[in-house]
């Protein structure tokens, strides 16, 4: 595992992502980060993860671009922004876990056992093609890509809810779906024109 | 009064109870909710993780349609939905790339926003404008000596904090009181996270963290917890069965929206309020309520 960043392709890596990183609203804050660790003590899951979140930022500023995109860390933030709100320095570290997420995306580096990104790009896919989240179909596509024993976990849970009429079957598609696409294809013309 | 109403996702589906008591307690308070015209998915926590300026600009999407329909606030129910629209808001006042990258993409649909649309929060809406005096005056069926657990959930007032505090909210406990409830104002697991969407992704962090609410509600001694956010309430109620396999556990509590438990302390009839449709049963709840 390289961990600092003495390859040049590492080198390059960690440059773009700390443009990247710099260039999303209030990033470039990262810099004053005092290392005091309120965000690790906030956090829901830090017990569960590689390295906490004030280590992640730690290694993002030294270059271990590695630890910091192979780690567990980034796909176990459940968007709560506990350590968002109590930062001292103000770092949307949020904001900056999605920010991880969508670079280890890009890059292709998501973690082969996290079940997250799968979840994560079949949502978005449900909404372009429905305008809405249709629950069940996302349940079901993300049961066939990443996890066949959820029917045997979930089968009682499911029933309640589908004899409450809690998990209807049929998707419900707005008139302007095909929005979605082209909204996003105009931002990705735009990406592309400034790089 | 008014109100350009967005139900978000989950209440076409699990957070139906959540959509339909909304509209009944928003009714019996003279509130006409107006349901926005051809909405889409907020993007959740999901679309940020995948591409940012396109998760603002599917967002405000919805916002430029409530523009369009001549509003200048939206009613939303789901934290998430309500953080994830007024995130939208707020990066596009605040950095002007954001601003002119949504601008763009909303024009390449036919669209403009100018970032005026005020999102707010159903419970916003009911402490703020028609106010607790107000709520009070129409509670015909007082919730004496209900243990009521206010569960807030994360983003109900993380990040934004606009119209309650980030880190420790009241204004549901308020509410509460106001119908006569016994609140546990101390519930101090009141904002922890419910795990979310790694209910699907990481089981086990996920009814960790809803064990651990439900230890703290049971503590707390109460009869009912309340929740302000569809994924929330799914987690914590559907998947009890599941936390009590886990941890050896017997929580069997009930887990209400909480403009379902509002609802019944203003007299609106328990079915208009799906409360059959919860799948914990609510009926030690309906029986501690006088008639």
């Amino acid at each position: 595992m390289t961990e600092l960043a003495t390859t040049p392709q590492a080198k390059a890596l960690h440059e773009q992502f700390c443009r990247d990183v710099m260039s999303m609203p209030g990033g470039e804050k990262i810099k004053i980060c005092q290392q005091c660790g309120t965000c690790t003590g906030s956090c829901p899951t830090s017990y569960l993860m590689d390295w906490g979140p004030r280590e992640i930022i730690a290694a993002f500023r030294a270059g271990m671009i590695d630890r910091v995109v192979k780690s567990n860390t980034i796909w176990l933030c459940t968007s709560c922004y506990y350590c968002t709100v109590r930062c001292p320095a103000g770092i949307k570290i949020t904001d900056l876990m999605y920010e991880l997420k969508r670079m280890a995306i890009k890059y292709d580096l998501v973690p082969k056992d996290s079940k997250n990104p799968a979840m994560t790009k079949i949502f978005v896919d449900s909404v372009h093609r429905h305008g809405r989240n249709h629950e069940v179909e996302l349940m079901t596509r993300f049961m066939l890509a990443k996890d066949r024993g959820l029917p045997f976990k979930y089968w009682q849970v499911g029933l309640k809810l589908f004899a409450a009429g809690r998990l209807p079957l049929a998707a419900k598609n707005i008139r302007g779906r095909d929005e979605l696409d082209k909204i996003s294809a105009y931002l990705d013309a735009q990406e592309a024109k400034s790089q | 009064m008014r109100y350009l109403y967005y139900p978000g996702c989950s209440a076409e589906a699990t957070g139906k109870g959540y959509d339909a008591s909304a509209r009944a307690l928003m009714e019996k308070l003279g509130v006409s909710l107006v349901e926005l015209d051809d909405w889409n998915c907020c993007g959740a926590t999901s679309y940020f993780s995948v591409r940012e300026l396109d998760s603002f600009a599917i967002a405000a999407r919805n916002l430029a349609i409530a523009q369009q329909m001549g509003d200048d606030e939206l009613c939303v129910i789901c934290n998430a939905c309500y953080t994830t629209l007024a995130k939208a808001n707020r990066y596009m006042a605040e950095d002007p790339k954001v601003f002119a990258a949504v601008q763009g993409a909303l024009g390449a649909v036919g669209r403009t926003y100018d970032g005026n649309v005020k999102v707010r929060h159903i419970m916003d809406i009911l402490i703020n404008d028609i106010g607790l005096e107000e709520f009070e005056k129409h509670v015909t069926r007082r919730l004496t000596g209900l243990k009521v657990a206010p569960y807030y959930g994360c983003q109900f007032s993380r990040p934004m904090g606009a119209f309650d505090d980030v880190q420790m909210p009241t204004t549901m406990d308020r509410l509460f009181e106001a119908t006569g409830a016994d609140v546990i104002t101390d519930f101090d697991a009141k904002t922890d996270c419910c795990g979310g969407m790694m209910m699907l992704t990481r089981e086990d962090a996920a009814l960790r963290l809803c064990h651990e609410l439900l230890v703290a509600a049971r503590q707390g001694g109460a009869d009912v917890i309340v929740a302000a956010c569809p994924l929330c309430e799914i987690n914590l109620e559907a998947y009890q069965p599941r936390v009590n396999k886990f941890f050896g556990t017997d929580f069997d509590i009930p887990v209400m929206y909480f403009t379902q438990l509002a609802g019944l302390a203003l007299g609106v009839d328990p079915k208009q309020l799906a409360i059959d449709k919860q799948v914990v049963s609510c009926a030690s709840v309906l029986a501690a309520i006088p008639a």
